[in-house]
């Protein structure tokens, strides 16, 4: 994973609650083996007025000129301004992959879904929380000023608006440490295999019927 | 020390390791995989050059894209067959059990896992798939994950995780007649909101839970994911430790016997504490149907249609001005005047043997209405077909005019051929009324399989009571 310390981009509003995964990345292009090209078809049902379908090319189909991707001042977009509840429903890593595909790293809500905000940290996307009257003000700001920019800064946790101003978020210390270093979580766990083995050990002694294969 | 919940035993009973951050590095007894969530998970295990760290410890099954009509001859998408190709080249790699396409135990991952007795009472289980709630109803800890987290359990048989806060869910009283496990999450979806349980492990406990059959009670733990909660349980009972005995995967002999002894442990202290509590009185709980783009959407059958002009939250009002527009109803109509075009009876949510029992137990001697352009049954697993099959219940189907297909998720998500085309409208027993869930443009209403048998023969949502 690459390593995010700081972000400094063009913001793109997307004004909707309960944002869930299947709007981010339709179930159709799931049947991709890959990690990655998933770009093109994020927000695939908003974001193009023909349906959509893997191997098309996607340069060549009709957009939706109302979708916010799609409008000129947004290009180039790299920090997703989004309401409560994004990403929502299944637990899809397509959303992240196809989200950073695309060119976003950070997203800022008052409120993430849990599996999405996990999936987020192990992709190089930082999703930041903060209250829902700051995310309200930074949708007006972004709203009034074409080509609004902020600043997100993971090392002090800060997100700096054009005029200055600072708001602070909370990230935990495992995932910012991760996201900071782009860091490869089965390596460090695998640093504690002598103690998954004790542990399957004592549990193998306690519990024996869970290491032991019956039946089928 | 003060006593602990459900959750805490069982969290408490997985931790290898604390870490210094909070979080702690949880051990995971089995992992369900399927076809769309593992192929990069395998790819990233192989080019990092490790191996699965237990191969008996997962399970897999192609579930998401297999088509539900005649597949002897393979899968006709060229796209769908390389995905369930991979995941059966990837089994037979690493020697992990997989249930094939044609194996009559293969089936929708969250009803196999039980049904086999390959997801058990005490066990954390793991999947890359949000439904894996489900097997919380057997007193497990089971939550979804991504395919990172899929390839980090693969890799280390652990996660890291943080733990959650403790909600408990508590419905007491005897259910109305007609009213069903779907109506009560839904009931409860309804009340605390599609964010109601993030950051919280929800058990659902009192009499009415107690008093639902294993089944139900997944139906139950199933959407805990639509309320934002990854995981939801159910202690274990007398009905749970029946429900495993004899199951293929279950412990046999003296090891069966050390595992009851174990397993009914595994229930929440008198004196513990949960972070939030609610309560809800099952006499209040009526049919419910979604009628929106949220599985908080709902409305009781002799309910009404939202006007958004009543709601005084913003971005609750669009939301709700949104999801008309989307689902082509009128503020303020009843539920009873909207008419699907489709009807779909399955999904991890509603596809076990006692939903096609509530279903036929309605369709039986009706014919299905001249407005309904295709009803399906999509039974959760091979064994459930075989065993509906054996009671008659295929030909009560049939012979009412719904057709009976082969077990996967078909038009729950709409990744095989099975899908809605756009501004269709179906009565679906499912767990998502997302846009575009069930194709692009589709609209979804989510009922319990006796609500979606009654419309399927009214021609519109109708109280199952009345017919």
């Amino acid at each position: 994973m690459e390593p995010l310390k700081q972000i400094d981009g063009i913001v793109a509003p997307l004004d909707r609650a309960n944002v869930d995964t299947d709007a981010i990345i339709p179930k159709q292009f799931l049947k991709s083996i890959k990690r990655t090209g998933f770009g093109p078809n994020l927000f695939d049902e908003w974001r193009y007025l023909d349906h959509g379908e893997p191997g098309q090319d996607h340069s060549q189909r009709p957009l939706n000129p109302d979708f916010v991707l799609n409008q000129p001042r947004y290009e180039g977009a790299s920090i997703l301004l989004a309401r409560r509840n994004f990403g929502c429903g299944s637990s899809r890593e397509h959303a992240p992959w196809a989200l950073f595909d695309y060119g976003f790293r950070v997203v800022i809500a008052p409120s993430f879904a849990d599996i999405f905000f996990n999936n987020c940290t192990k992709n190089g996307i930082l999703p930041v929380v903060l209250p829902e009257e700051t995310v309200q003000k930074l949708f007006e700001e972004t709203a009034a000023e074409p080509g609004y920019r902020l600043t997100v800064d993971l090392p002090s946790q800060t997100v700096t608006t054009p005029s200055g101003e600072g708001f602070g978020f909370d990230i935990d210390a495992f995932r910012r440490h991760a996201l900071l270093n782009g860091l490869d979580e089965i390596g460090l766990t695998l640093e504690h295999a002598d103690e998954i083995r004790a542990y399957e050990a004592r549990r193998a002694r306690e519990a024996p019927w869970l290491f032991t294969r019956s039946g089928a | 020390m003060a006593g602990r919940t459900l959750y805490d035993k069982l969290w408490d009973a997985h931790v290898v390791r604390e870490n210094e951050d909070g979080t702690a590095l949880l051990y995971i007894d089995r992992q369900l995989v399927h076809e769309v969530t593992s192929p990069q998970a395998f790819e990233g295990l192989r080019m990092a050059g490790r191996r699965p760290w237990r191969t008996d410890a997962n399970l897999a099954v192609a579930d998401h894209n297999v088509p539900t009509t005649d597949r002897r001859g393979g899968i006709a998408d060229p796209v769908s067959r390389l995905q369930v190709d991979t995941l059966d080249e990837n089994c037979a790699a690493y020697g992990i059990t997989e249930f094939a396409m044609n194996d009559p135990r293969q089936g929708i991952v969250h009803v196999i896992g039980p049904e086999q007795g390959a997801t058990q009472p005490g066990m954390t289980v793991v999947c890359g798939d949000s439904h894996t709630s489900t097997h919380g109803a057997l007193g497990a800890l089971a939550f979804g994950i991504g395919t990172s987290e899929v390839e980090h359990a693969l890799a280390t048989q652990t996660l890291i995780q943080a733990k959650s806060r403790r909600m408990l869910v508590e419905v007491n009283g005897t259910l109305p007649p007609g009213v069903t496990a779907k109506d009560i999450v839904l009931h409860v979806i309804g009340r605390i909101g599609t964010a109601g349980g993030t950051g919280y492990a929800i058990e659902f406990g009192g009499d009415t839970i107690r008093s639902l059959s294993v089944e139900g009670r997944m139906t139950v733990c199933n959407m805990s994911i639509e309320a934002g909660a990854r995981c939801g349980m159910v202690a274990v009972d007398d009905a749970t430790i029946e429900y495993m005995r004899g199951r293929p995967f279950a412990p046999q002999g003296d090891l069966w016997d050390q595992a009851v002894a174990y397993w009914r442990t595994l229930h929440t202290d008198p004196d513990a504490e949960f972070d939030r509590v609610v309560t809800i009185d099952a006499a209040d709980i009526r049919p419910q149907v979604s009628w929106g783009t949220s599985p908080e959407m709902v409305a009781p059958v002799d309910g009404r249609v939202p006007d958004p002009a009543e709601e005084a939250d913003e971005t609750r009002r669009e939301g709700i001005a949104r999801a008309l527009a989307y689902m082509g109803l009128e503020a303020g109509m009843p539920i009873g005047d909207i008419r699907p075009d489709k009807i779909f009876i399955g999904s991890c949510t509603n596809s076990r043997i006692e939903d096609l029992r509530a279903a036929a137990d309605v369709v039986r001697g009706h014919r299905v209405a001249d407005g309904i352009t295709l009803a399906m049954v999509v039974p959760g697993s091979g064994l459930v077909k075989q065993q509906a099959e054996a009671e008659g219940l295929d030909r009560v189907f049939v012979e009412a005019g719904f057709e009976w297909r082969e077990p996967g998720c078909s038009m729950c998500l709409a990744m095989n051929a099975d899908r809605l085309e756009p501004g269709e409208r179906c009565a679906a027993t499912s767990n998502r009324n997302f846009e575009g869930r069930q194709g692009q443009g589709g609209r979804t209403h989510l009922v319990s399989p006796a609500m979606a048998a009654a419309a399927a023969i009214a021609g519109r949502f109708t109280d199952v009571r009345s017919l």
